[in-house]
């Protein structure tokens, strides 16, 4: 534009300019409530948060034989599924195990740290492994190195009430860390 | 400078090129390796002869408005779930629970309208404008394949709701696409996805919906868009101003339309907000924008079903073919439509002489006069009875009542005279239409509160169930309950406040008690009120207006020696808390001694059972737990039970009893709902108050 110099045509340029500045304006203004209410509705599941952490009934004592070998049991709950309402559904998976004559049980979530896949028992070798990338971890949950998993299985808390019926904290945490940080 | 590659046979101004600073060296790192400043500059620099102008417009409004649906349409496709248990459930999801949700539905839904107009605008002013003569024939055609393609997007989108409002429209939809010869029937099992409606009727609208019809319009809208560009702009004849280019003139232009588009749609969506915000009434953003019905329900007759507005038309052609069934029906929606189409599709050739042009420009106002003419009528036939005085007919409903419609008794009453006759039938047309009208317009609100009681279920905190919003709707006392009496008990029974105005003329009907407020104080007060016990609205129809209780109310009650007032009235509340709907705040003490009353052997209890009283049944009902779900739905089952009327039951059928290997009359579940309904007892969000 810098080689029209009259005044008559930076007068044609001023109104150039204007007419380009409004028509961008007025274009972008009409674009905008679709892409702004498209993008509110489509960032929508950030405003969802998970059930809290609450002591789910898994199964009793006597479930759960004390040798030392981890047992897996589902976990029961209801479940709010965006619109559905699911009552006393399984929702996921825990590892029940007890030491021999002791009547504490450890609790340890099926989900590897690693990635987020179910850990089976290995019950030839005794132990716990990943099927997707090979973590191991011992019948405790204690990492077997070297592992893909940065840190060993999560443990839930667990309570066993008097008339022997196992209680446990049902949460998830944030794979693929070194640290067990619990998801909200 | 950078040396110009290609493109330059237009005159057009200098192309910015060659600039400094960092932004500029990267445009001209991004320019040598894709040149794309070249593709710019010939979308914008297309030269508008005569310059710009608003008549051009439209084409452009059209593409924004079909970018837009683009857009919403691929968010709300993100959040919504094909299947005949889910479709109404991620609605109400998006609609009514997503941030923005009904913004973003509503701008879906209102600028699918705005585009269906916008298109008869456009075509319009091809057609005034010869704009499909040589050597435009082609792109003319790909408009009008263009036009149905958006055509065929509306039809598929109206059903995928899966309310009752869709799910009835796309029935008659589809059931019109089997009348195409040969083919008809089995076109239609394919598009409907099977012999019935159901998951992959949805699926496959769907599919076609956001699918193949999107994706056909788009590759034929860059077809349409190129021969656009090559056949240039079909400028207003004679030109008179100096040809402009089509950045920044046009495209100003262009943009204002579009806002105008853009602003109206939010006009439309945010209206009911804002005459909300006037009238001082709350917000409720779930209302706004795209109405959701109640769940689609085969079972359950749909009179308020229309198509979408722009489709009215077609709904009220079909009418002029009633009567010629399914040969009638294919002609009307068929035939006719399929030559229309084929006039237009001739135009081109039509138009290639001058009278021609001028057919194809009266054809398409005619055309458009028809559409706008059979959309008026349309309207009018629906909301007649929004304008039209009923009042002034009310001798005519008069005289039709008293002669039960009897052409002879109507032609005595006229004396035979065939002039006040025929004026006499000419009336009866009329009213018969508001009446019409009337019954379209109480189905549009039964609809409405449907919707309402639906959207009230699924905000219910236990959610919907897995089986779908149907289960839920099915198993509601409120919806269900005044359907299930209308059918079972409401030719005997009436069911209407004593204190409204129509009260005595539906109660001179009722041949049995009316049973609105059934278990409350104010029913049981009217029962033991000698005036009312053997009128209308209790025993008064009944094989029991003469039978003991009547005597008893109307002689013993009346003793002050015996019954004071303050014990009649603890007898009422008593009698309501065994019903469990005594007031709040009744104290015991006064429960306590009207049950003694009851059970008293000497009173009540000389013919009914009452708890403390351990005799066998009465002769009369047993009152313990009268009113209770329990006791209704005991009622409701078997009223010949010993229990309650036994022998003395006057014609209430026992509606839960099986007799003779037959199913009983209604199911468990539908006597409870009844029993439920009656005794006020239903699902009602917090914060309501009823």
């Amino acid at each position: 534009m810098s080689q029209h110099d009259t005044p008559a045509a930076s007068a044609a340029d001023r109104r150039g300019f204007m007419t380009k500045l409004l028509a961008i304006m007025c274009g972008g203004l009409a674009t905008l409530p679709p892409l702004v209410a498209g993008l509110w509705m489509f960032l929508d599941p950030l405003r969802r948060r998970g059930a809290a952490a609450t002591f789910l009934p898994v199964t009793d004592l006597a479930s759960v034989p004390d040798d030392g070998i981890p047992r897996q049991f589902a976990v029961v709950s209801d479940r709010i599924d965006a619109w559905t309402g699911f009552a006393a559904e399984p929702i996921g998976a825990v590892y029940l195990r007890r030491e021999k004559g002791s009547d504490t049980v450890q609790a340890l979530s099926a989900t590897c740290p690693h990635a987020g896949c179910f850990v089976e028992i290995e019950s030839q070798e005794r132990c716990f492994r990943c099927p997707c990338h090979n973590s191991k971890f011992m019948l405790d949950g204690g990492m077997v190195a070297p592992s893909p998993s940065p840190r060993a299985m999560d443990g839930l808390e667990c309570q066993v009430a008097k008339n022997g019926e196992i209680a446990v904290k049902w949460q998830n945490f944030y794979t693929g860390i070194a640290d067990k940080v619990a998801r909200p | 400078m950078k040396p110009q590659h290609q493109h330059d046979q237009k005159q057009m101004p200098p192309r910015p090129v060659g600039r400094s600073g960092m932004l500029g060296q990267l445009a001209d790192f991004l320019d040598d390796r894709t040149g794309y400043r070249a593709v710019m500059h010939e979308a914008l620099y297309e030269r508008v002869p005569g310059g710009a102008r608003w008549r051009y417009v439209w084409g452009s409004a059209l593409v924004f408005a079909f970018m837009t649906q683009v857009i919403t349409g691929l968010v709300l496709w993100a959040s919504y779930s094909a299947s005949a248990q889910t479709a109404w459930e991620s609605v109400y999801y998006i609609q009514h629970e997503m941030t923005g949700g009904w913004l973003l539905r509503g701008i879906h839904h209102v600028m699918a309208q705005a585009l269906v107009v916008l298109l008869a605008l456009h075509l319009m002013q091809v057609v005034i404008d010869g704009a499909y003569r040589a050597p435009r024939e082609v792109n003319f055609w790909l408009g009008l394949v263009l036009m149905m393609l958006v055509l065929g997007m509306a039809l598929t989108g109206y059903l995928l709701p899966w309310d009752q409002k869709g799910y009835w429209a796309t029935r008659v939809a589809t059931n019109l696409a089997g009348l195409v010869p040969l083919v008809g029937p089995s076109l239609q099992q394919v598009v409907v996805g099977g012999p019935d409606y159901g998951h992959h009727t949805l699926t496959r609208f769907f599919a076609i919906h956001a699918g193949f019809l999107p994706v056909t319009l788009v590759l034929m809208l860059v077809v349409h868009l190129s021969l656009f560009r090559k056949h240039g702009l079909c400028a207003k004849q004679p030109i008179v101003r100096p040809d402009a280019m089509f950045w920044p003139d046009q495209v100003l232009k262009d943009a204002v339309a579009m806002l105008a588009v853009m602003a109206v749609v939010l006009g439309v969506i945010l209206m009911p907000a804002l005459r909300a915000m006037l009238e001082g009434r709350p917000i409720v953003p779930g209302e706004l924008g795209a109405e959701l019905g109640a769940p689609a329900d085969p079972s359950l007759p749909y009179a308020a079903a229309r198509p979408e507005w722009y489709f009215l038309f077609l709904f009220q052609f079909l009418k002029v073919f009633e009567g010629f069934g399914a040969s009638g029906e294919f002609f009307g929606a068929i035939v006719v439509p399929g030559l229309v189409m084929g006039v237009m599709f001739l135009m081109p050739i039509l138009g290639r002489w001058q009278l021609g042009h001028r057919f194809n420009v009266a054809f398409t106002f005619a055309l458009l006069a028809g559409i706008g003419l059979l959309t008026a009528m349309a309207t009018n036939e629906d909301y007649a009875a929004l304008w039209a005085d009923r009042g002034a007919f009310a001798d005519v409903e008069k005289l039709l009542e008293e002669t039960e419609n009897d052409k002879a008794k109507i032609a005595a009453h006229f004396g035979n005279d065939a002039a006040k006759i025929a004026a006499f039938e000419a009336r009866v047309k009329k009213l018969d239409r508001i009446r019409h009208s009337q019954s379209f317009l109480d189905a549009v609100a039964l609809a409405k509160a449907d919707a309402a009681r639906s959207i009230e279920l699924a905000g219910r905190p236990e959610r919907i169930p897995p089986a779908g919003m149907m289960e839920l709707v099915r198993n509601d006392a409120l919806s269900q309950g005044p359907k299930l009496f209308a059918q079972h008990c409401a030719s005997c029974h009436a069911h209407v406040d004593p204190g409204a105005p129509e009260a005595q003329a539906v109660l001179a009907k009722a041949s049995a008690a009316n049973l609105h407020g059934f278990g409350t104080a104010a029913w049981m007060r009217g029962l033991l009120d000698p005036k009312q016990v053997a009128g209308p609205a209790y025993f008064g129809n009944t094989a029991h207006k003469e039978d003991d209780m009547v005597n008893f109310v109307q002689n013993d009650l009346t003793d002050a020696a015996t019954w004071k007032p303050d014990d009649i009235e603890a007898v009422i509340v008593a009698m309501a808390a065994e019903a469990g709907l005594a007031a709040a705040g009744t104290p015991p003490a006064v429960i306590e001694k009207g049950r003694g009353l009851v059970a008293d052997g000497e009173r009540c209890g000389s013919c009914h059972r009452f708890t403390p009283n351990e005799t066998a049944h009465g002769s009369a009902p047993d009152l313990t737990g009268w009113g209770s779900r329990e006791w209704l739905v005991g009622l409701i089952v078997d009223p010949t039970h010993e229990r309650f009327y036994g022998d003395s039951n006057d014609r209430m059928p026992s509606f839960g009893k099986a007799e003779e290997a037959a199913a009983p009359i209604l199911t468990r579940r539908q006597i409870e709902m009844i029993a439920d309904w009656l005794r006020g007892d239903w699902y009602r969000p917090t914060g309501h108050a009823h």
